[in-house]
């Protein structure tokens, strides 16, 4: 008997060691990030695990030596309209998905889903051409149009999912009510939809802040940079002396309200993931 | 309802269907087929960045020809990267993920803030963990070198952002670290629809906790597992971001889509680097055919 609890004592301490473990392993460098963005640039060479002051010295320096501010407002913009249109079309296309019976809709809901399987890449130099012919090259519309690519197959995807659950009869009785089909999406499903809207347009959102490859190549000028690209090629005084403590503020500044936003929707980011991938 | 009435309802109902979808059709259109079509066009002209408009047909000059991708040692390395850096990040990904999705099937105090913990390397930007790792492993200030030189598992500091050697490992590791909670939260979410009561069953019959994982367990998450794995396959297929800020466009992590872009913005190469993306394309193309077929994933919900 004595045996036995010590073996199962055993166990719980390498169970707990493991969740600590993991802890460590998926927050240190987070937080790592926000012990350097702390230290003054003489500070900045020696390794630290703690933050020896609270110096926020490179949270202004970050401001005053790079477009940062405009880089931001930037990435705003940028996310902000690419979600509102997204889900715009999202909805009303998975009305007509979910909802109504036609020819050809399967085949449709296969291509979406293909299109949502695109390399970026494969499409960089046609979208590149056509930005050019538009007019749009280094214009915030450009990225907003070509983040369409990504944000608009999962949006119809996931909220078509979700539109399919909803009970027939609350539909039936609106169409007896002689309601047009706009009226009905936007009275009877948009209320009940929140939910899917929430998650739907967050995971739009996070997709479009994060987005690297297509920034880089249609914007040209500091002016017109996201965040990625700006902390990307944030620079210092000579090439190879990058100002590691302006990267690190910058990079807190820009993943603090997307970690807040991912913990408070913790649950529904989650459901919203596995409703792209897993379960179809 | 008289069948007439019911057939104009269903045509007109069948009209409003596609009035709500033109507009999201009219958009992909615009930023997918249109843009895809026109890049495996260009692949097979010599376009140049800078005269888009006098590119004249060269058929499959850029594939096969004497200086085409397939004669191309370079591009044969990308792909030789591509393969091994997916290989490498989804069965990493796949075994911690399990570890982690089965840590957090267990009920235990700070459960919860475990799970919050595990999801934040997922909402770190791309471009934030490249920056954020490459100050770590800094050869000269980084924290990794620090460590393994204070454990005594290395003598002398490592450049592992710079030694050709040690790129990919880096490369790996980073993307281990930034994509490991996804595959936890789809292999936790297959977790948590297994029904309880084979596991009380096996418990009874006192099987030993690692049997049952490979006797029970995993046999039920089967397909769940494999989509999982052929989704995040596809995502690493495609890698960019990542290895573009951690360490450039250096050779020896020069993956698919580096190489493709580099040849089409940096050398002004359209037709040659819209050659090489129509390759990727085609490749992923093949991958996702498997997924949904792998995946059955339910079309019509009736």
């Amino acid at each position: 008997m004595a045996a036995l609890t010590v073996r199962s004592l055993v166990g719980k301490l390498l169970f707990y060691l493991l969740v600590a473990a993991i802890v460590v392993f998926a927050v240190f460098p987070f937080y790592y990030a926000i012990v350097t963005s702390l230290k003054s640039s003489t500070e900045l060479f020696s390794v630290d695990y703690f933050p020896v002051k609270w110096d926020f010295g490179n949270y202004v320096g970050v401001f005053r030596d790079n477009p940062f501010a405009t880089n931001l407002w930037n990435s705003v913009i940028v996310a902000v309209i690419t979600v509102v249109i997204s889900l715009f079309l999202g909805i009303t296309a998975a009305y007509a998905l979910a909802r109504i019976k036609f020819r050809g809709r399967s085949l449709l809901l296969l291509t979406i889903l293909g299109v949502s399987m695109f390399p970026q890449i494969a499409v960089l130099s046609g979208m590149y051409q056509m930005i050019r012919a538009l007019g749009l090259y280094n214009h915030l519309a450009a990225l907003v149009l070509s983040y369409m690519i990504f944000t608009l197959p999962f949006t119809v995807w996931v909220l078509t999912t979700f539109m399919r659950e909803l009970p027939k009869e609350l539909e039936e009785a609106a169409i007896l009510d002689g309601a047009s089909p706009w009226v009905i999406v936007t009275r009877v499903f948009m209320p009940l939809m929140w939910p899917a809207l929430v998650t739907t347009g967050l995971l739009a959102f996070i997709a479009a802040w994060n987005e690297f490859l297509f920034a880089l190549t249609f914007t040209l000028t500091n002016d017109k940079r996201t965040v990625p690209v700006g902390i990307a090629t944030m620079s210092g005084a000579s090439a190879h002396e990058l100002p590691w403590g302006n990267i690190m503020a910058a990079s807190v500044i820009v993943t603090l309200p997307l970690v807040l936003l991912v913990l408070i929707f913790q649950r529904r980011i989650v459901s919203g993931l596995t409703a792209g991938a897993v379960k179809g | 309802m008289s069948g007439e009435v019911r057939d104009r309802l269903s045509r007109s109902r069948t009209r409003t269907a596609w009035l709500f979808l033109a507009p999201m059709l009219v958009v992909l259109a615009l930023v997918a087929a249109w843009p895809l079509l026109r890049t495996i066009w260009l692949g097979l002209t010599d376009a140049n960045l800078l005269r888009m408009d006098q590119a004249k047909w060269v058929g499959f000059e850029n594939f096969a020809g004497k200086h085409g991708l397939l004669h191309d040692k370079v591009w044969w390395h990308a792909v030789k990267n591509t393969l091994w850096f997916t290989v490498c990040t989804v069965s990493i990904e796949t075994v911690l993920g399990m570890v982690i999705a089965l840590v957090l099937t267990r009920t235990f105090p700070g459960r919860a803030l475990v799970r919050a913990a595990v999801l934040i390397p997922w909402a770190v930007p791309t471009v934030v963990s490249a920056k954020m790792w490459s100050w770590m492993l800094n050869d000269q200030f980084g924290i990794i070198n620090h460590i393994l030189l204070g454990l005594g598992i290395i003598d002398s500091p490592k450049a592992w952002t710079a030694d050709p050697d040690l790129l990919m490992s880096s490369v790996v590791l980073v993307d281990v670290w930034k994509t490991t909670p996804f595959m936890a939260l789809l292999i936790l979410a297959a977790l948590q629809m297994l029904p309880k009561e084979c596991y009380e069953a096996a418990q009874l019959d006192g099987v030993h906790p690692v049997k049952v994982f490979f006797k029970v367990t995993l046999p039920l998450i089967r397909p769940a597992l494999l989509v999982a794995v052929i989704f995040r396959a596809l995502d690493a297929i495609r890698i960019f971001d990542l290895i573009y800020v951690l360490t450039g466009t250096r050779e020896s992590t020069m993956t698919m889509s580096i190489y493709a872009r580099q040849s089409l913005i940096e050398f002004q190469q359209v037709g040659y680097g819209s050659a090489a993306s129509t390759l990727l394309f085609f490749i992923v193309a093949l991958l996702t055919v498997i997924y949904v077929l792998v995946g059955r994933v339910k079309l019509g919900g009736d």
